[in-house]
C-alpha cells in the first residue's frame, strides 16, 4: 500500500508525466475556443446544440460546452498542480542546501573543460590568487590548497536562475490559487440604465438585469454604492465607425451614501469607475423610444422602454414596449385591452419604400416602423418574457392579435378602430452598466508580475563555474590555469570566460 | 484627427516595394542554397574549430564562389527589404496618428517585420545565411496574404482600442509572434536534418546542404527563450487590459483561449529539453507545433470565429 503510494506519487511529480499533464491541458483548452461556451454566449450554445442533432447532446453531456469548469479540464489542471507542488518542494530543499554550499573542487586536469586557457607568468603564485580573487568579485569563491603546493580558487556565479525558476513557479501556483478563491468571492452583474438621470443602486441582486455571482456569493452582502447616468455621447467618424463612447456620471459611496453626496465621472470605455472595491463598466448602448398612449376616455400612459440593437454598425434595434389598459380593475377584461406596440426602430431613418433601414448609428432623424397588437400580452401569464420581445405563443393561439402597422417619425401617431391614439414622442440613450467585483484580483496580478520577473531571471541568467589553479614554477614564476564550465544549457559562457580569462593570465595583471 | 491619405499611400507602397525585395531575397538564398557544395562547408568548419567566431571563418574562406556571391547578394536584400518594410510601418503610424498595429493588416506587417529583423540578427550570429529561403517564404506568404485579403485602408481604431495597452500588449505580442516564426521554421528544419542523419536515402539532397542538427537545435532554443518571457509579458499585459476594457482580467475567450494554448505548448518545449527523452526530435515537434498555434490563433481564430479580438 505504502509502495503503491509512493510510486504513484513519484510518478505524478515526475518531469515525464508532468509534460504529458501540460499538453493534455493545452489539448483540452482547445475546444473551449473552437465550440460556443455558455460562460460566454449561451443563445450559440443552444443553437449549436438544436443544430446538431445527437453529437450536439453527446457534447453537452461530455460538458464540452462549460468546458473551464468540466470534470476533465478540473481532473488535468488539479493532477498539475499536485504534480508542480511534488516537483517544487524537493527542489526548494535542494536550493537551500545549495546556496550554503561551497563550490565544487577544482578539477585536476582543467584542460580537459569545454573552456580552458592556460599561460606562464612571472609572478607569485599568491598574487595570482590575490588578483584572481579580485577580479571575481561577486562569485561565490572558495580557495584551496592543494597537495603539490598549488593553490586554486573554485568560483561559482548564477544561482538567481534557480531562484527566478522558483520564484516563477511558486508565483504560478499563487496565481492558481488567487484564481480560485477569486471563483469562489466574485460577482458580476449587468444592467441597463436610461442616460436621463435614472439611477442604479447596488444594493441587491433584484436591481440587475442579469447576476452571476461565485460559488460563495449569496447577493446579500455587495458592496453599496450608487450609480446616475445623467448624459451618454457617441462619436462617430463619418464613416459611422465609432470613435468615443462616454457616459457622464455621479456615483456615491461610502460616506456620500449618508450624506448623499455625488462625484462626477467620465465613464469610458477603456476607464471603468473603481468605488468601494467594485468596478463599474460601460458595456454598451442603445436606445429607447418614448411612446404614449391616449386611450378614448382621455387616460394616458408614456413609457420610455430599453429597445436592443440588433445591429451593431447602424444601431437598427429592436424592442416592445407594453401598456396595461388604465382603470381596469378585472382581469380578465385587462387581458383581452392590453396594448404591446413592437419593431424595429432606427436613429438615422432610410426609407426603401416602407422598409425602415438605418443609416447611421448616431440619433439623427429617428423613426420606428411599429406594429400594434391588442389583447393579452402575457404579462400577467407567470410565464417570463423578454423585455425586448412578445410572447409568440400568445400571437400563434390568438389571443394577441395585430390592429395596426405603420410606420413614425417623432410626434406621428396611430389612431386605432376604437379611437386609441399612439404617439411616438422621441429617443432616449440607454447605457449598459457593468458591476464587477473580485477581491483576489489583485493578487492574482502581484503573482503574475512575479511570474515574469522570475522567468526573466531562470532565462537570461547563467549558472556557469570558473577555476584558477596557481601550480608555483622556479624562479618565482607561476604556470595559472583557468577552466570554465557552464551548467546550464545556455551558450554563450565562452565570451565572458575568455574576458575573465585573458585578463586573469595577462603579464600586467600578474605583476 | 483625419488621416493623412499621403503618408498612407506610400506606406502602401514602400509595404509592396518590400515584400518584391523578399522575393528576390528569397531567389538569391535559393540559388545559394541549392549549388552550395555541402562538403565545402563542412571542411570549412574542420579547418577552424569550433570556438572560432562566424566572421573569422567567411573571411577565412580561400575563394569567393558564386553560390557565396549570390548569398551576400540576398542578405544585402533583406536588410534593404527591411528598411523599406520599417518605412512602410512608419509611415502608416505617423499617417495614422496612433501605434501602426490596429487591425490585421497592420499586425501582420510588424510581425513579419520582426521576424525579418531577428533572422538578420540571427544570420550575423550563426552560420545559417543559406537557410534564408525557408525563414522568407513563410514571411513573403504572410505579406502577401497581409496586402491582398487583410488589408485595411488607414484609419483610426476604435474605442476600445484607444488606450496605451494597445502600444504595449499589442507590440509585446508582435515582437514574440515575429520571433517565434524562426524558431518555428528551423525546427521543421531539424527534423528534417536528424530524419537524414537517421537515414541518409530521406531528403538525400537537401539533408547534407542543411546546418547540423546540434547548430539547429541551439537557434531554436535561442531565440524561444528570447520570445517566450516577451510572450509572457505580452498575455499578461493582455488581462490587464481586459481587466479595464472588459470587465474582466481573464474570460476564455478564444484568443485568450489559443493563446493560453500557445504559452502552455512552449512552456512544454522548455521543460522538454531539460527532460531525458524529451530533447531533440520531440522538443522540435513540440516547438513547430507551438509556432502552428500563434498563425492558428491569427488567422483562424481572427477571421473564423468571433470573438472580442475579432478587430478587422
Amino acid at each position: 500500500m505504502i509502495a503503491f503510494l509512493r510510486n504513484t506519487w513519484r510518478g505524478l511529480t515526475s518531469m515525464r508525466t508532468a509534460l504529458i499533464l501540460l499538453f493534455l491541458l493545452a489539448l483540452a483548452a482547445m475546444p473551449g475556443a473552437l465550440l460556443p461556451q455558455r460562460s460566454l454566449n449561451p443563445p450559440n450554445v443552444t443553437a449549436y446544440i438544436a443544430g446538431h442533432g445527437w453529437w450536439g447532446t453527446l457534447l453537452d453531456r461530455m460538458q464540452f460546452f462549460d468546458v473551464y469548469a468540466s470534470v476533465w479540464f478540473s481532473a488535468i489542471y488539479l493532477m498539475l498542480f499536485i504534480s508542480l507542488v511534488g516537483c517544487l518542494l524537493p527542489r526548494t530543499f535542494e536550493y537551500a542546501k545549495a546556496l550554503r554550499a561551497q563550490p565544487v573542487l577544482t578539477p585536476r586536469n582543467l584542460a580537459r573543460l569545454p573552456h580552458h586557457e592556460t599561460a606562464d607568468l612571472d609572478a607569485a603564485a599568491a598574487d595570482v590568487i590575490a588578483a584572481a580573487r579580485a577580479r571575481l568579485r561577486g562569485w561565490r569563491l572558495v580557495e584551496r590548497e592543494e597537495a603539490d603546493g598549488a593553490r586554486s580558487v573554485s568560483a561559482e556565479r548564477g544561482y538567481l536562475r534557480e531562484t527566478g525558476n522558483l520564484i516563477f513557479h511558486f508565483a504560478m501556483l499563487g496565481l492558481i490559487v488567487a484564481l480560485a478563491l477569486g471563483k469562489m468571492f466574485n460577482y458580476e452583474g449587468q444592467v441597463i440604465v436610461k442616460a436621463d438621470g435614472s439611477e442604479f443602486c447596488n444594493s441587491g441582486t433584484l436591481n440587475y438585469d442579469s447576476f452571476r455571482p461565485g460559488l460563495r456569493v449569496d447577493g446579500t452582502d455587495l458592496s453599496p454604492f450608487c450609480v446616475r447616468v445623467n448624459d451618454f455621447k457617441a462619436d462617430y467618424l463619418p464613416t459611422g465607425q465609432a470613435d468615443m463612447f462616454t457616459a457622464k456620471i455621479d456615483y456615491q459611496a461610502g460616506a456620500d451614501l449618508a450624506a448623499n453626496t455625488w462625484r462626477p465621472y467620465d465613464l469610458q470605455v477603456n476607464s471603468p469607475l473603481r468605488t468601494a472595491g467594485d468596478r463599474v463598466y460601460l458595456l454598451g448602448h442603445g436606445y429607447a423610444p418614448t411612446f404614449t398612449v391616449v386611450w378614448p376616455n382621455g387616460e394616458e400612459r408614456r413609457q420610455t422602454i430599453q429597445w436592443r440593437p440588433v445591429d451593431n454598425l447602424t444601431l437598427l434595434s429592436e424592442g416592445a414596449t407594453k401598456f396595461d389598459p388604465p382603470g381596469v380593475t378585472d382581469s380578465e377584461e385587462r387581458r383581452k385591452r392590453q396594448l404591446v406596440v413592437t419593431g424595429l426602430l432606427a436613429p438615422t431613418a432610410l426609407m426603401h419604400d416602407k422598409l425602415l433601414t438605418s443609416g447611421f448609428p448616431d440619433l439623427r432623424d429617428p423613426a420606428v416602423a411599429v406594429d400594434v397588437l391588442r389583447g393579452d400580452s402575457g404579462l400577467d401569464s407567470g410565464r417570463g418574457q423578454s423585455i425586448f420581445g412578445i410572447d409568440q405563443s400568445m400571437v400563434d393561439n390568438g389571443r394577441l392579435t395585430k390592429v395596426a402597422r405603420e410606420n413614425l417619425r417623432p410626434g406621428e401617431a396611430i389612431t386605432l378602430d376604437d379611437g386609441t391614439k399612439i404617439r411616438f414622442d422621441g429617443v432616449e440613450r440607454w447605457v449598459s452598466l457593468q458591476v464587477s467585483h473580485d477581491p483576489t484580483q489583485v493578487w492574482v496580478l502581484v503573482s503574475a508580475v512575479l511570474m515574469i520577473l522570475g522567468l526573466g531571471a531562470s532565462l537570461t541568467v547563467k549558472r556557469r563555474r570558473l577555476w584558477v589553479r596557481a601550480v608555483p614554477q622556479d624562479e618565482g614564476r607561476t604556470v595559472v590555469e583557468v577552466g570554465g564550465l557552464a551548467r546550464t544549457d545556455q551558450a554563450g559562457y565562452g565570451e565572458e570566460f575568455r574576458t575573465v580569462a585573458a585578463e586573469l593570465l595577462s603579464p600586467r595583471r600578474g605583476t | 484627427m483625419p488621416v493623412n491619405e499621403t503618408l498612407s499611400t506610400y506606406s502602401d507602397w514602400t509595404y509592396s516595394a518590400a515584400a518584391l525585395v523578399y522575393v528576390f531575397a528569397m531567389i538569391c538564398y535559393a540559388v545559394e542554397q541549392a549549388f552550395n557544395r555541402a562538403a565545402k562547408k563542412s571542411e570549412a568548419k574542420e579547418l577552424v574549430g569550433a570556438g572560432a567566431p562566424v566572421i573569422g571563418r567567411i573571411e577565412d574562406a580561400p575563394a569567393r564562389d558564386r553560390p557565396e556571391r549570390f548569398g551576400r547578394i540576398a542578405v544585402a536584400l533583406t536588410v534593404l527589404g527591411a528598411l523599406l518594410h520599417l518605412s512602410a510601418l512608419v509611415l502608416r503610424g505617423v499617417a495614422t496618428h496612433r501605434a501602426p498595429w490596429g487591425n490585421m493588416y497592420e499586425y501582420g506587417m510588424a510581425v513579419t517585420l520582426v521576424a525579418v529583423t531577428a533572422w538578420i540578427v540571427l544570420m550575423s550570429k550563426f552560420d545559417v545565411r543559406r537557410l534564408g529561403v525557408f525563414v522568407l517564404t513563410p514571411i513573403v506568404i504572410l505579406m502577401f496574404l497581409g496586402g491582398t485579403v487583410l488589408y485595411t485602408d488607414a484609419a483610426p481604431v476604435q474605442p476600445a482600442l484607444q488606450s496605451y495597452w494597445l502600444i504595449v500588449h499589442v507590440s509585446a505580442a508582435i515582437i514574440s509572434s515575429g520571433l517565434f516564426l524562426v524558431p518555428g521554421v528551423v525546427s521543421v528544419l531539424y527534423l528534417m536534418r536528424t530524419r537524414h542523419d537517421a537515414n541518409p536515402a530521406k531528403f538525400a539532397k537537401f539533408g547534407p546542404k542543411l546546418p547540423d542538427a546540434d547548430t539547429l537545435d541551439r537557434l531554436a532554443y535561442r531565440t524561444t527563450i528570447f520570445a517566450f518571457p516577451i510572450y509572457t509579458f505580452g498575455i499578461i499585459c493582455g488581462a490587464i487590459w481586459a481587466e479595464a476594457a472588459w470587465g474582466r482580467f481573464w474570460g476564455w475567450d478564444p484568443k485568450e483561449t489559443v493563446a493560453f494554448v500557445a504559452w502552455v505548448v512552449y512552456a512544454g518545449y522548455l521543460h522538454s529539453r531539460a527532460t531525458a527523452g524529451w530533447r531533440g526530435t520531440r522538443a522540435a515537434v513540440i516547438n513547430s507545433v507551438g509556432f502552428a498555434m500563434i498563425v492558428f490563433n491569427l488567422f483562424f481564430i481572427n477571421l473564423v470565429i468571433a470573438g472580442l479580438h475579432s478587430y478587422a
